[in-house]
């Protein structure tokens, strides 16, 4: 490897693996255990687990028709449309909260009709985490499910079309399956960044142990108290985190993508 | 397009440059300021302040770089817990300014503190509820209302703290829907019209103006919040703070507070 490629890269790795190491090395590994029995990890685990895994779940139901759109169709201002759809990426993720409060919350443009009519509120709700999960992590979903619709080759779709299929069952048979390894790396960035995901959750969920109170709300809070326990919930959410992306990667990086032309 | 490559690696190399630079002027003419008067005072002073402050002390720092125009004043606004741990991890404050006790032991316990703190002012809890009273909250009872949309501070914060011994006195078992990491995120919840009530401080409830509406409660004078404020050991200029002490101390500082909506200490 050329020497001016292994010094950066080096650096890149320990800037990027040091902090993970200083958690573990930092770790109150004694108190561990009875740290973990505490109901409120417990809680904030589960919740996070299962939010995450219903904004992914959102995402593949919204986000796949949406690249197909945006990679496939023919309709008229479709780089606008990309570029809309790719902003909560860049969005600093407290200022896409204040944005689903004003369109969602009570007094918001759809909230407030919501609430006079099924005097229902999403904010504050285990909803409105799903919420503000899938609306910051969707635009990963529908990037690399495009970028994958993009490679496939058109000339499948094609070949089942002159063999009488129709568009729905093309999509279903063909190039779904065509693009399924790039909708799994969607799927778990996707899951990955609602995971993480803070600002939005904190500003327009709220914060309560149970209902909204995500791992890293969790972690946020008990850091002005109780670091220790800060520490520990930090290296759960690690924990967790890597093993998914470790388990994923190899499963559907062992499918090759393309198939042979 | 070959040309474009350099390019955005140099801009994107200049514009990093800039981003660190930024802080390397405070770092200037820390210690070399006149020792008596107010006018000599110059480079950075860094004021670690609870959210409730928010108001109350950017119009002092106004007031000090007016009269100091070689000083800037630069303030860190959150909850004071969240502020006790970034001082206890080495943060570069001047001054702190905490809304409760509790928090300020946590730095003088550390031998974080210059000498001993003072409390220059008090605070109770008062019920914010939106323009209108939409939910007709009536009283601190309300709060066990599980019906209601409810915010409170979480409980590591002062008004959290607070807001405890209240519930305790008034024998509420509380129901929030959600549990603000300080005061002000409460109050903005309150003036978006997001929750039908939050307990917030009476000063939050004056700085809000007309968009909230304040409900006052007896067992809110079981939990009054002195403030402590306390120079840093290790600021890195002690004459400024020690000046804007002098500042929050003297009868115009101790006047915008109380017209704030904060109290005399030991009133």
């Amino acid at each position: 490897m050329p020497a001016p490629l292994l010094v950066p890269a080096l650096l890149g790795v320990l800037f990027l693996v040091l902090p993970l190491v200083g958690l573990v090395v930092r770790a109150p590994w004694s108190q561990l255990l009875s740290s973990l029995a505490e109901p409120q990890i417990g809680q904030a685990l589960r919740l996070s687990l299962v939010s995450a895994t219903l904004a992914t779940l959102l995402s593949l139901v919204l986000g796949v028709p949406l690249a197909w759109v945006l990679a496939r169709s023919t309709i008229r201002g479709r780089s606008v449309l990309r570029a809309l759809v790719t902003v909560p990426l860049v969005l600093p993720p407290v200022v896409g909260g204040v944005a689903l409060f004003l369109v969602l919350g009570r007094q918001g443009l759809v909230g407030r009709w919501l609430f006079e009519t099924f005097d229902y509120t999403i904010p504050f709700t285990t909803t409105a985490v799903v919420i503000a999960e899938t609306f910051v992590a969707m635009p990963f979903l529908v990037i690399s499910v495009e970028g994958a619709l993009r490679a496939a080759d058109a000339r499948f779709e094609d070949a089942a079309a002159t063999l009488g299929a129709d568009r729905w069952t093309t999509f279903r048979r063909v190039t779904l399956p065509l693009v399924l390894p790039g909708v799994a790396a969607g799927a778990v960035l996707c899951w990955a960044r609602a995971l993480g995901e803070f600002g939005a959750t904190i500003t327009f969920a709220g914060n309560f142990p149970g209902t909204t109170q995500t791992m890293p709300l969790a972690v946020y809070l008990a850091l002005q108290s109780d670091p220790e326990a800060a520490i520990v919930l930090s290296l759960v959410l690690l924990g967790v985190s890597l093993a998914t992306l470790l388990l994923l990667r190899d499963r559907w990086l062992g499918r090759s993508g393309t198939p042979a032309a | 397009m070959r040309l474009r490559a350099p390019l955005v690696l140099a801009t994107a190399g200049l514009l990093s440059l800039t981003a660190c630079g930024g802080s390397s002027s405070s770092d200037a003419a820390a210690g070399s300021t006149a020792g008596t008067e107010d006018a000599g005072l110059s480079g950075t002073l860094t004021v670690f302040a609870a959210a409730s402050l928010t108001d109350v002390f950017t119009d002092l720092g106004d007031q000090l770089m007016a009269d100091n125009p070689d000083l800037t004043v630069e303030f860190n606004f959150a909850g004071s817990s969240a502020l006790a741990t970034q001082i206890g991890q080495g943060a570069p404050a001047d001054v702190f300014a905490s809304a409760n006790q509790t928090q300020m032991t946590v730095v003088t316990d550390a031998g974080l503190a210059e000498g001993d703190p003072t409390v220059f002012t008090e605070n109770v809890l008062e019920i914010a509820v939106p323009e209108g009273n939409p939910a007709d909250v009536t009283g601190i009872d309300d709060f066990g209302d599980p019906d209601l949309t409810l915010a409170v501070c979480a409980p590591d914060v002062p008004c959290g703290a607070a807001a405890e011994q209240v519930f305790e006195a008034a024998g509420v078992t509380a129901a929030p829907d959600t549990l603000e990491e300080d005061v002000r995120a409460a109050l903005t919840k309150v003036e978006l019209g997001e929750v039908d009530a939050a307990l917030v401080y009476a000063s939050d409830v004056q700085s809000a103006g007309d968009s909230v509406e304040g409900i006052t409660f007896p067992e809110a004078e079981d939990a009054v919040n002195e403030y402590p404020i306390a120079t840093l050991a290790a600021a890195p200029n002690p004459e400024a703070a020690r000046a804007f002490l002098d500042l929050v101390e003297s009868d115009a500082g101790q006047q915008a507070l109380t017209d704030a909506g904060f109290r005399s200490p030991g009133a």
